[in-house]
């Protein structure tokens, strides 16, 4: 168990970094946090899956020297993964400053709390 | 007859250019660009539905010219066609009752906004629904949830865009969670399709290697969704995005958009982790657990609220609760009820909030329940309405909730073990049900002297009328003649497996 934890370090620290990111985005009042929190548990995924593709000693799949065996090249479908999954949290991110923007305007302070405690006080 | 095979992917395809294309119209045009689609895609989902009917077998479509392992593929069975067929008649209901308030409600330069992300959000249904790639699941997910956030806040106020944060702050921990999910199953089995994962996590658990990983996968992936479709400690952003966005998006965002992650859920069940691995997994009963709860504190949220679209918001809680219990049973009964109350609350709440809005257009615009005396004499169709989908969703006969009511009732008496907690649940839930929707009933047919509110005219809005007539016939149609559709989920779900 705590050796299988040593060598799957990268994995282990993914995994930190996901439950940073998740605590963070769920915990943090600030929103401009939140977003922090929402990138790094993005983030703490693609490293899980680009530590699953890669295999010790193997190189990235461009062929080169007309090497064609399969033993010579690593796993290429998650860094495909990655990429799709970086389209999504930038959109996502994008999305969710821009309410943040909104918001600000409105009611002057990025604490969701706050402008909770404000609407119910508006009676809107 | 076999070109019929390329419909599900040309009804998911359509959406994304009707999207594009409604992005250089103007809001009239775009919303004639949406109701022709949603006309056509319904008349594809029936063929679908009607061809696998026929055959008898559910078909792969290849997309690209990959074969298995690798390439991306749509699978469509009598499940599959039935709810995108039901998708689509709900979401044009829904957009053409509340077509009035949102020509009222929405500044005159975004309306077309608001049909672009329509479509964008049918396409992610319909390719929610259809596809066999969980991959593909995941980026759709985050689609709609993109799509569901613009239609939260398409009215803008205070309120309607913090109802979108706290909803995209949920949606995006489940879509996290998700995700990681996703990952440690590709991990394990080295497959994205369904098929090739069933296969490879069956091997797994036949040589008792990696339970603890593929359990916490399943884990992740079930409350992703969960968190994703508000069952109940999870509900939190829902009654203000409900309340408070407009009437259509209300319908379609209870009716639809969380209906969409459960049948995910139902795939995942079914065709990536297998029933019976699923089943024999704890998780299981810990959604049982909270499908409980959420059927009573729902109901109870609802009995304190003093605001009808509130209201009727915080019932789609107790609702989602009942689809989840379904789930926990663990037989394939409990499925059927929980696949049909799918579409038996889609259509029932779908109507709720559309008559609502008729009843309170009737009492200046006022959502509590004192002001609301008396108007269903003020806008009878809406009045009538309102009652049919109170009376379904408590469980009275003719209409589609008793028959849901009964499937799940049968399911908790076949499984002994859970069979006394779902029974008196589900009572205690009903007499609640009762209450506050009875109260609603009551209070709208109570005749009042002398009210300030004129009534509703209905010369001006002819088209909301039809709609509600509509719903009304659909719920009674699911009410009476409910064997087909429920013989229909059991040929679907066999289809699953």
């Amino acid at each position: 168990m705590g050796t299988n934890l040593f060598i799957n370090y990268g994995e282990a620290v993914a995994m930190i970094l996901f439950g940073i990111g998740f605590g963070n985005l769920l915990l943090q009042p600030n929103l401009i946090k939140k977003i922090i929190g929402l990138n790094i548990m993005d983030t703490a995924i693609y490293l899980f899956l680009a530590e699953k593709g890669y295999i010790r000693g193997r190189v990235a799949p461009i062929i080169a020297d007309g090497v064609q065996s399969m033993e010579a090249y690593i796993n290429p479908i998650p860094s495909g993964l990655v990429l799709t999954g970086i389209v999504v949290s930038v959109s996502v991110s994008a999305l969710m400053l821009a309410l943040t923007i909104r918001l600000y305007r409105r009611y002057h302070t990025l604490d969701l709390d706050e402008i909770s405690k404000r609407l119910r006080k508006e009676g809107l | 007859m076999d070109f019929i095979r390329n419909f599900p992917c040309i009804s998911i395809i359509l959406c994304l250019f009707a999207g594009i294309i409604s992005s250089g119209l103007r809001g009239k045009a775009a919303m004639f660009v949406n109701t022709a689609l949603l006309v056509v895609n319904t008349v594809l989902s029936a063929c679908t539905l009607i061809y696998t009917l026929a055959t008898g077998e559910s078909f792969v479509y290849v997309m690209g010219r990959f074969p298995a392992p690798w390439g991306n593929e749509i699978r469509a069975g009598v499940l599959e066609s039935l709810m995108a067929l039901f998708f689509c008649i709900i979401m044009l209901f829904s957009l053409c009752g509340g077509r009035h308030k949102l020509i009222q409600g929405v500044e005159e330069g975004k309306l077309y906004l608001y049909y672009v992300l329509m479509d964008l959000l049918l396409s992610s249904l319909l390719a929610l629904v259809y596809t066999n790639d969980m991959f593909t699941a995941y980026v759709f997910v985050e689609i709609n949830t993109i799509s569901a956030c613009g239609l939260i806040m398409i009215r803008q106020n205070g309120r309607t865009i913090e109802a979108a944060v706290r909803y995209m702050i949920m949606s995006l921990l489940g879509s996290g969670l998700l995700l990681l999910g996703l990952c440690m199953l590709y991990d394990l089995t080295g497959h994205l399709l369904m098929s090739n994962i069933k296969e490879s996590v069956a091997q797994i658990v036949a040589e008792g290697e990696y339970t603890i990983p593929l359990i916490i996968s399943i884990v992740l992936m079930s409350v992703g969704l969960c968190i994703k479709s508000a069952l109940f400690p999870f509900h939190a952003w829902l009654p203000d995005a409900y309340g408070y966005s407009t009437v259509s998006s209300a319908a379609v965002l209870s009716s639809l958009v969380s209906k969409g992650y459960i049948f995910l859920l139902i795939k995942i069940i079914y065709r990536v982790i297998g029933f019976e691995i699923y089943r024999d997994s704890r998780i299981i009963d810990i959604l049982f657990l909270f499908g409980l709860m959420g059927m009573i504190f729902g109901s109870l949220s609802a009995i304190r609220e003093n605001d009808i679209r509130r209201m009727i918001a915080f019932s789609s809680v107790a609702q989602i609760g009942y689809i989840y219990m379904g789930f926990g049973m663990g037989t394939e009964a409990g499925m059927t009820a929980s696949v049909f109350h799918i579409l038996s609350h889609a259509a029932t709440k779908s109507l709720l909030f559309i008559a609502a809005v008729g009843l309170t257009d009737v009492s200046g615009r006022n959502r509590q329940f004192i002001e609301l005396t008396g108007s269903g004499y003020r806008n009878r169709w809406a009045g009538v309405a309102f009652t049919v989908g109170s009376l379904s969703m408590v469980g009275v006969p003719l209409f589609s909730g008793f028959i849901s009511k009964l499937l799940f009732a049968q399911a908790a008496v076949q499984n002994h073990a859970k069979m006394l907690p779902a029974l008196i649940v589900l009572g205690i839930s009903t007499i609640l049900n009762a209450i506050y929707f009875m109260k609603t009933v009551i209070r709208i047919y109570t005749p009042v002297e002398d009210t300030p509110y004129p009534s509703a005219a209905y010369r001006d809005m002819p088209l909301y009328a039809v709609v509600l007539l509509a719903f009304i016939l659909l719920n009674i149609t699911l009410g009476i003649s409910s064997q087909p559709i429920v013989d229909m989920i059991r040929q679907g779900l066999a289809m699953f497996a």
